[in-house]
């Protein structure tokens, strides 16, 4: 593991208007780690991958990506820094095909995958390339939010729970795919609800509440905290 | 004479190119209104004004440079967008934030302003724009006579309204553009300019408008109130295609221009207001407009 983390959050706040939704969160992760942000709903996930990704504006604190301020970065140059975002709802867009959703990122880096490699990484895509993107089903969706990021050549991307209402056997899949991915050095950060599944491909955990970090372990120490985790999660 | 319902084929004919002439201009200028809507989300009330415009840049140029009609063919579709982009950048892009009535209210306020100076400097009259040499006189078709010039605005406004709609539909800055009329925060994560998208799809419905103008300046007077006669018009096209929607928009611009008329020929008194008489039914049937999507 290098020195620097790759992205370095230092006492994020952050507001939806009025409303006070993140309270001085701190977080690291460091090249290459896979890190899991685990927390009941309205803890203040999602929310901490959106004011890091810039879409949410009224934030104050340090966020640092590969030597690069954050925070002073309109929200288009994020994803060129080297970011890349696969948020909750998907954002596969309605009118366009499978084909123009995968290459509609623009490329930031040398690095990505080729379009020919993404469809052998997901040979359905390839069968539905010329279908409305919308009309996948959710498991296909999801890899398509996922294939359209391995493009760019971002060097990290923010996961918001990939899993979220998908199949136990579409889950497995994408779990396979992250495994490749961290496989091929992709540093990620996830946010997920489903525990096991996360337990199988983070190095790392950070805890929420209440929006700030209550604790952050590696995956080894995961069986003495299970009494902690039960008891903030809810599981 | 062959007679069709009653009516001389010639006279309905006629009216039926008449309306295709006034359909090419309600197509050219309601698809520039639904791009704009579209990604911008703001009613451009500017519309007619800028299509006024077009005319004028046109006229001026021919009166004071002696530029001709070929050339502000493509001169003044330049000038008018890149006015368009003035406009975006230093109001339009500062209401994006607070209620889009400030959007509309903001490009009335611009049309009535530019109208008015045009109406000082110029008065109510029109002036006339001669047809270019090359497209003078017409063509007998044998069951018609066609003058060339009206013929030319409608293959060229089908023109551009096919060529904006295949460079929308099909190209890569097109795809931008459908995804960012979707969801433009998303977009910008992805690394896309989306205010810079934001200007140019202005300056491009914009320059839409422009080029209309130009086009219709031979066919009508050039006049400060060429614009704002027809824009009424124009908005019932675009609720009619459903806001947003492109091929509707360029389908019912036709359509309704069709529509307009047919009535002349067979119920003249009818002929202004039959656009709205359909406006209405359609959005007693279908709200969302005949090629909009329900909400």
């Amino acid at each position: 593991m290098t020195d620097a983390p790759l992205l370095s959050v230092r006492g994020l706040n952050a507001w939806y208007g009025e409303s006070h939704a993140l309270h001085g969160v701190d977080l690291e992760v460091f090249q290459g780690e896979t890190v899991t942000l685990l927390g009941r709903n309205g803890v203040g996930k999602t929310t901490t991958l959106r004011s890091i990704m810039g879409l949410i504006r009224k934030r104050t604190g340090e966020i640092s990506f590969d030597g690069k301020d954050l925070m002073r970065m309109p929200l288009h140059h994020t994803a060129r820094a080297g970011l890349g975002y696969v948020p909750e709802e998907r954002g596969i867009f309605a009118t366009l095909t499978v084909d123009e959703n995968l290459i509609l990122p623009p490329v930031v880096a040398k690095g990505g995958m080729s379009v020919e490699e993404i469809f052998d990484l997901f040979p359905n895509l390839k069968e539905r390339r010329n279908s409305q993107g919308t009309k996948l089903s959710g498991g296909e969706q999801q890899m398509l939010a996922i294939a359209r990021m391995l493009r760019t050549g971002v060097k990290m991307l923010l996961l918001d729970e990939p899993t979220e209402g998908l199949a136990p056997v579409i889950v497995q899949r994408i779990g396979e795919l992250l495994a490749t991915l961290k496989q091929r050095g992709m540093t990620i950060l996830l946010v997920e609800q489903n525990f096991r599944f996360a337990s199988r491909i983070a190095d790392r955990f950070y805890l929420m509440e209440h929006g700030k970090i209550m604790a952050g372990f590696p995956v080894g120490e995961l069986p003495d905290r299970m009494g902690q985790l039960h008891e903030v999660l809810g599981v | 004479m062959t007679m069709i319902f009653g009516i001389p084929l010639q006279a309905f004919l006629g009216q039926l190119l008449v309306g295709l002439i006034n359909g090419s201009f309600y197509a050219m200028l309601s698809l520039g209104l639904a791009i704009i809507f579209g990604l911008l989300r703001v009613i451009n009330f500017a519309h007619g004004a800028q299509y006024m415009l077009g005319a004028f840049v046109g006229y001026l140029l021919l009166v004071h440079f002696g530029v001709g009609y070929w050339p502000a063919l493509l001169i003044v579709p330049i000038v008018v967008g890149i006015t368009g982009i003035v406009i975006e950048r230093l109001a339009l892009s500062k209401l994006y934030d607070i209620d889009p009535l400030y959007g509309l209210l903001f490009t009335f306020g611009l049309a009535l302003v530019i109208e008015g100076i045009f109406r000082y400097y110029f008065g109510v009259s029109g002036n006339p724009y001669s047809v270019p040499e090359l497209l003078a006189g017409g063509t007998n078709l044998g069951f018609m006579f066609l003058p060339n010039y009206r013929g030319w605005v409608v293959v060229a406004s089908l023109a551009v309204c096919l060529g904006t709609w295949f460079a929308i539909e099909k190209t890569k800055l097109g795809a931008y553009l459908r995804a960012a009329t979707e969801n433009p925060r998303l977009v910008q994560a992805f690394g896309v300019n989306v205010p810079l998208l934001l200007t140019l799809t202005y300056g491009l419905g914009s320059a839409l408008a422009g080029l209309a103008g130009i086009l219709a300046a031979p066919v009508y007077q050039v006049s400060p109130l060429m614009g704002s006669n027809l824009i009424i018009v124009v908005f019932a096209v675009v609720v009619v295609g459903g806001m947003g929607s492109i091929m509707g928009a360029i389908v019912t611009g036709y359509m309704l221009g069709l529509a307009e008329g047919l009535t002349k020929v067979f119920y003249p008194e009818a002929s202004n207001i039959v656009i709205f008489v359909i406006m209405a039914i359609v959005l007693l049937v279908r709200p969302a407009g005949l090629f909009g999507k329900d909400a």
